[in-house]
């Protein structure tokens, strides 16, 4: 199966029907489809933690929520989840596009790459580290299930290889 | 006018809206005049107030007002351009303006030399109100969404306790009301 679609297929299994977005280049298709995708509210934001804000707000009016997004942007969205999302016990599904891994070409994005899992773990947020397409979707259907239940965000780092 | 009393003529004037509440005194001023199933009470992430409002917005077809401060609205200033963009009619975002930063010590913020209702109405807010005096919510409550609500209150915080709900019962008292 094409990475974007078992990515987006996953978060319909999930019943996700409320996005948040910020681009990456490798997250081009599954923004396309979620933005084509009549039952989903899609909304384009101007930075993460704006982004997680929303779905907060989205979730107390019952909706089921996903973000997308770059893993720079975790850095600025810490105390959204910290002091927000883990307080208040509020789900949500993180699709991290993970940069900085392996095939990175950009030195740039090495340094947030490297930080990235030490700081969900310092978060004490589950991350999934799929390694082809049918895992991401078979993870993913069953994610909102497990970020619900558990009170806590949950994330999907999607490392360069993936795609 | 105090904030305490811009609140609370706000809160008694709302009556099926859902209100969103700025983290700091804003939130435990409103708990202390008027507690409600309504209130959603932010207890961190500050900055949040108006996106969380934005969200809850588009999410479900009730009104929702969200109450902002100025330190707080400059720290997330993307969010007007994403409510503008979005197009809420059921969004009432009001800026309890005092100029500083309330709940730490009362330091100055840009807002007293920048207007932020000059911001939002530049951003493409059509429905924006000014009050000073005389918090009368009339009009605003009965314009369409996305309205823009810049009220200028005076520096510092009333005497009131901290709020005595865990952030877990305030999340799911808020949830009932919606659901009921």
């Amino acid at each position: 199966m094409d990475s974007s679609k078992a990515v987006f297929q996953g978060l319909k299994k999930a019943g996700i029907n409320f996005v948040v977005s910020l681009p990456c280049i490798n997250l081009g298709k599954i923004i396309e489809m979620v933005d084509c995708d009549p039952d989903i509210i899609h909304v384009p934001v101007t930075r993460e933690e704006e982004g997680f804000g929303i779905c907060a707000g989205a979730y107390l009016g019952g909706k089921k929520t996903a973000i997308l997004m770059q893993n720079s942007g975790l850095g600025n969205s810490v105390n959204v989840l910290a002091s927000l999302f883990k307080l208040y016990q509020i789900p949500i599904i993180m699709i991290l596009s993970h940069r900085g891994t392996e095939g990175e070409f950009m030195s740039a994005q090495i340094p947030m790459g490297e930080a990235t899992p030490g700081v969900l773990d310092a978060l004490e947020i589950a991350y999934f580290l799929p390694e082809t397409p049918d895992d991401a979707c078979k993870v993913l259907s069953g994610a909102w299930l497990l970020s619900e239940m558990g009170g806590s965000p949950v994330a999907m780092l999607l490392e360069i290889g993936f795609w | 006018m105090k904030r305490i009393d811009a609140i609370k003529r706000i809160a008694e004037q709302l009556k099926d809206e859902l209100a969103i509440c700025n983290i700091g005194f804003p939130s435990r001023e409103l708990y202390a005049v008027k507690d409600s199933p309504t209130h959603f009470y932010m207890l961190g992430s500050m900055g949040m107030s108006s996106s969380i409002g934005l969200g809850l917005a588009l999410a479900q077809e009730r009104k929702v007002v969200a109450l902002d401060g100025d330190g707080s609205l400059l720290m997330n200033l993307g969010s007007l351009v994403t409510i503008y963009s979005q197009d809420p009619k059921n969004f009432i975002l009001i800026l309890l303006d005092n100029e500083c930063y309330g709940s730490t010590g009362s330091q100055c913020t840009y807002a007293s030399t920048v207007n932020l209702s000059l911001i939002a109405e530049a951003v493409g807010f059509k429905n924006t109100f000014q009050f000073k005096e005389n918090l009368d919510l009339t009009h605003v409550l009965k314009a369409e969404g996305p309205v823009f609500v810049h009220v200028k209150v005076e520096q510092g915080n009333a005497d009131v306790p901290v709020i005595d709900m865990e952030p877990e019962e305030i999340k799911e008292r808020f949830m009932e009301n919606i659901n009921k």
